[in-house]
């Protein structure tokens, strides 16, 4: 026994011939269908050159369109015409004129030989498919589509609706149970005979005629009533993108092709000449025993729909500019913010920096210019340190130096004084783990020394800017990951509070940290406040911080006695 | 789209139609070799003026790359650019002398010509100075990229303007007529782009890289768009409406993706800061013909004399697509 090819050919009619010549040359019969739209000189010019091959068949034409009977009607045409004439035809092979044999011809007719009641069509119930196009799968059985899905897709779509709507529905023909699966099968003799040869064809025939994209069923169905074994896979390496049209292989797949060991691949673009060469050429060593391996392409093709439809996250650039919300990560990797921390502590950013390696920036969105870590003008990306160019689009800013940064986390101060723009984003992206000490710029107004007035106004200012922003941090659509400590709440146990700090910044550090850095000297700011009361002025983000003195803040070796504090 | 607004927007596209059609009396055919366009070439559009140097590279690259016929409107060479080009058999030439600026800084003639011959066409529309790449450009031709984007039934192509610079002073190497400008300008600025929505025709509004950074740290919003349209199958009805930076009907700006997708995407390689540069600039500063009052080269000019310098420490160095693709400048989109 030997496989046979059936061909559905509507472009490119020199590589058709070019492959068709390959399968016949190699002693498989083939039978050709050619679209009616095809011109009429074209198909001379193929008959023209397959006129050697004995074995080249051409069936009556159809004028094929996509999702409609016409291509099942063509197919049904050109098998019946391939069993007829080739009686020691043992497997029907369908293919498209844009298909690629991979592997010799030997290979396919011993693999099939070794599996001589095997069907290879891929044949899977409405209930477990996922890839269809418009979302319709058991409504292809169902519902009519007297409209062009491609020509007609208002009307379409309104009358897929409107049958929704009043609840119609087709009778399924009995003994039918719906399959779905790709058209490039490889049917036995016996299945596909008994196919065309059902006495209750003019009845499956005429249910097809009116279901949607029947080329993707009617096979697919009957093989599951006639056939004696299906494996459910197509022989043929061929991946649909996201809208339901093929990926093309062009020259530069050659080495997946090679590796992937399938038997046929489409679509090949026309003019992948290296291609074409490479697989037709006669001395490709047969190694019938090799199973195909269609994931190694897949994998690719996979990747690709999944960069199409979810793209990389945190990115904005020329072609993907997500809509509000729709960003699918809004900054591309976690990143600390850091408010009030370098009030309190001296020099808390060496210190974070020596203890966590991370990359930390001062006040990034200082109003005079950014403050780049080690105090740079420029920064990865060639990002300038020009606050006006900053300003200009504070979210792109960010997500630029996140997106930039990659593999390295980035944290930054931020405060009352701050250009507060980017404070919603903050806000909205959950990349952003926030750490609050509300209050805590009071405490270089303590120590600034200004005259009252002047600290006064300062701490207002300051307080309704934190105030605004810690109510941006509260808001029930806050994604950010935001923790808020008064300074008043710090002070009672800052080595704490710093631990776990540090535990949500790097989680897999299971030392407890055995140093803070310094605290700045706070005697005399309960006094402080009290002073900032007496003018006029209610300082409450700092929280209840006693003025009397007493519970004021202790030196740091004794609020922190476990964690034996370095001065 | 209410219907009003649909209506103005028709108003405009037929405005710069008509546009197009008076501009036209102000081309002269040069070298007409329009005949021997083929029904699927992939046409080239380009308006220049005084870049004879630039030439024989630039054909040769587009040649190279898939481009089938060249249509080229020189405005006024006098440095034998134009007796270079009429000799190329598959360049058409018109030439001008009328204002550059008053043409819209040449979009109304390339739109007359777009009409004329591009209907049904792969239109490419760059400068001399601008190299296209895309996603698998070192294996895969303009005609593979074409053929996917039609089955793909995608009518336009993205591809952001990137500026390239030398090391050093621009003006360190002497450009030499037919060499890869590239070569000399190999470096950009990878990550300080910022990107508006442009709310009426919907195309990105992209700024930054080393021109903004330069010349524009104190004014922003002055930096020149590197948003660029360079790629469409030309219907008759299409106009572009400022530069390749945006087209009608709007539905061809929308070459990104609004819903956390990629679209695939190219660039433009801009060659334009090499050691012609400098002289270019005091140029066009004297003919003003450029966009708002030539306010850009005025820029160069200030800043370039002292120190003609675009290069800095974290500026990166050109090797192919793929960079530009890992980068996030470029995307793949669904094209593997």
């Amino acid at each position: 026994m030997s496989v046979g090819f059936i061909m559905l050919v509507h472009q490119s009619l020199e590589r058709a011939a070019q492959v068709s010549g390959h399968w016949a040359g190699h002693g498989c019969p083939v039978a050709i269908h050619v679209d009616k739209r095809v011109r009429r000189e074209e198909f001379e010019a193929l008959k023209a050159k397959l006129a050697d091959f004995g074995n080249v068949r051409f069936s009556d034409r159809f004028a094929c369109e996509w999702g409609r009977f016409s291509i099942v009607e063509a197919t049904l045409a050109v098998s019946e015409r391939l069993l007829a004439d080739f009686p020691e035809v043992g497997h029907i092979y369908v293919a498209s004129g844009s298909c690629l044999p991979l592997r010799p011809v030997e290979d396919l007719r011993r693999y099939l030989e070794a599996r001589s009641e095997t069907d290879f069509i891929e044949s899977v119930t409405t209930d477990d498919v996922h890839w269809t196009v418009g979302g319709l799968d058991r409504e292809r059985f169902t519902l009519r589509f007297p409209f062009s899905w491609k020509r007609q897709r208002y009307l379409f779509d309104k009358h897929v609706e409107l049958q929704r709507r009043i609840g119609f529905s087709r009778a399924i023909p009995d003994g039918l149970e719906p399959h779905l699966g790709s058209q490039w099968w490889c049917l036995t003799r016996a299945t596909l005979s008994a196919i065309l040869e059902d006495p209750r064809r003019p009845d499956h025939d005429g249910y097809f005629r009116r279901v949607w994209i029947p080329d993707e069923s009617y096979f697919q169905t009957l093989a599951r009533r006639h056939s004696k074994r299906i494996e459910s896979r197509s022989l043929t390496l061929s991946k649909f993108d996201y809208q339901g049209k093929p990926h093309i292989f062009y020259d530069d797949h050659l080495p997946l092709l090679r590796r992937s060991d399938g038997f046929v691949a489409r679509k090949i673009w026309p003019q992948a000449e290296g291609l074409y060469s490479a697989f037709l050429k006669a001395d490709n060593a047969a190694r019938p025993e090799v199973e195909p391996m269609p994931q190694k392409i897949d994998r690719i093709f996979t990747k690709a729909v999944e960069l199409r439809t979810r793209g990389r996250p945190g990115l904005y650039m020329q072609s993907r500019f997500p809509n509000h919300d729709h960003e699918n990560g809004k900054s591309c990797a976690a990143y600390s913010v850091f408010q009030g921390f370098g009030d309190v502590f001296e020099d808390f950013q060496t210190w974070l920096q020596k203890r966590t390696g991370s990359r930390i920036h001062g006040h990034l969105f200082d109003k005079g210019r950014v403050r780049f870590a080690g105090d740079e003008t420029i920064f990865n990306g060639a990002l300038s340190d020009s606050a006006k160019l900053r300003d200009y689009s504070p979210r792109d800013f960010l997500t630029n130096l996140i997106w930039n940064t990659q593999g390295e986390r980035q944290c930054f101060f931020f405060g009352p004084d701050d250009g507060q723009g980017i404070a919603a984003f903050l806000a909205s992206d959950q990349n952003a783990h926030i750490s609050v000490i509300a209050g805590a710029w009071a405490v270089p107004l303590f120590h600034s020394g200004m005259e009252f007035p002047r600290v006064r106004k300062i701490a207002a200012r300051r307080q309704r800017i934190e105030a605004q922003f810690l109510d941006l941090l509260r808001q029930p659509h806050t994604r950010a990951r935001v923790r808020v400590w008064s300074l008043a709440d710090f002070v009672e146990d800052p080595g704490e509070i710093l631990q776990s700090v540090m535990d949500e910044m790097m989680p897999v550090m299971q030392r407890r940290l055995t140093e803070v850095p310094k605290l700045v000297d706070m005697t005399g700011f309960g006094q402080f406040l009290q002073d900032l009361k007496n003018e006029g002025m209610r300082p409450y983000l700092v929280g209840d911080f006693p003025a009397d003195g007493r519970n004021e803040m202790a030196p740091p070796d004794r609020k922190a006695p476990s964690l034996g504090v370095v001065k | 789209m209410g219907l009003w607004s649909a209506y103005r927007l028709r108003v405009r596209r037929r405005a710069r139609l008509f546009r197009a059609f008076r501009r036209r009396r102000e081309l002269a055919v040069v070298a007409n070799r329009t005949g021997r366009i083929g029904k699927d070439d992939i046409l080239l559009f380009s308006t220049l003026r005084d870049e004879h140097v630039r030439l024989p590279y630039f054909l040769e690259y587009y040649r190279e790359l898939g481009v089938d016929h060249f249509l080229i409107v020189d405005n006024d060479s006098t440095d034998g650019g134009r007796e270079y080009l009429a000799g190329q058999e598959d360049v058409s030439l018109w030439t001008t002398r009328a204002s550059y600026k008053r043409a819209r800084y040449g979009v109304d003639w390339l739109n007359w010509l777009q009409r004329r011959h591009g209907h049904g066409h792969w239109c490419l529309t760059v400068d001399p100075d601008e190299f296209f790449i895309y996603p698998f450009c070192d294996t895969r031709n303009l005609r593979a990229l074409t053929d996917w984007l039609d089955i793909s039934e995608i009518r336009s192509f993205g591809a952001m303007l990137l500026d390239m610079y030398p090391k050093g002073r621009i003006d360190a190497a002497a450009y030499q007529s037919g060499q890869n400008p590239l070569e000399i300008a190999n470096w950009f600025d990878s990550g300080n782009y910022t990107i508006l929505k442009n709310p009426q025709l919907r195309n990105l509004w992209i700024q930054g890289g080393p021109r903004a950074r330069c010349f524009f740290p104190r004014n922003p919003a002055m930096a020149p768009a590197l948003n660029k349209i360079p790629l469409v199958k030309w219907h008759r009805s299409f106009a572009y409406v400022s530069s390749t930076h945006a087209l009608l009907p709007r539905g061809l700006n929308l070459v990104y993706d609004e819903w956390g997708g990629e679209k695939a995407s190219g660039m433009l390689l801009h060659a334009k800061f090499l050691n012609t540069f400098p002289e270019k600039a005091r140029e066009e500063l004297r003919r003003r013909q450029h966009f708002a009052g030539s306010r850009e080269y005025k820029a160069y000019g200030e800043h370039l004399q002292e120190d003609p310098r675009l290069w800095c420490q974290w500026s990166e160095k050109y090797i192919n697509w793929r960079q530009l693709e890992i980068l996030g400048l470029m995307s793949k989109g669904n094209w593997a």
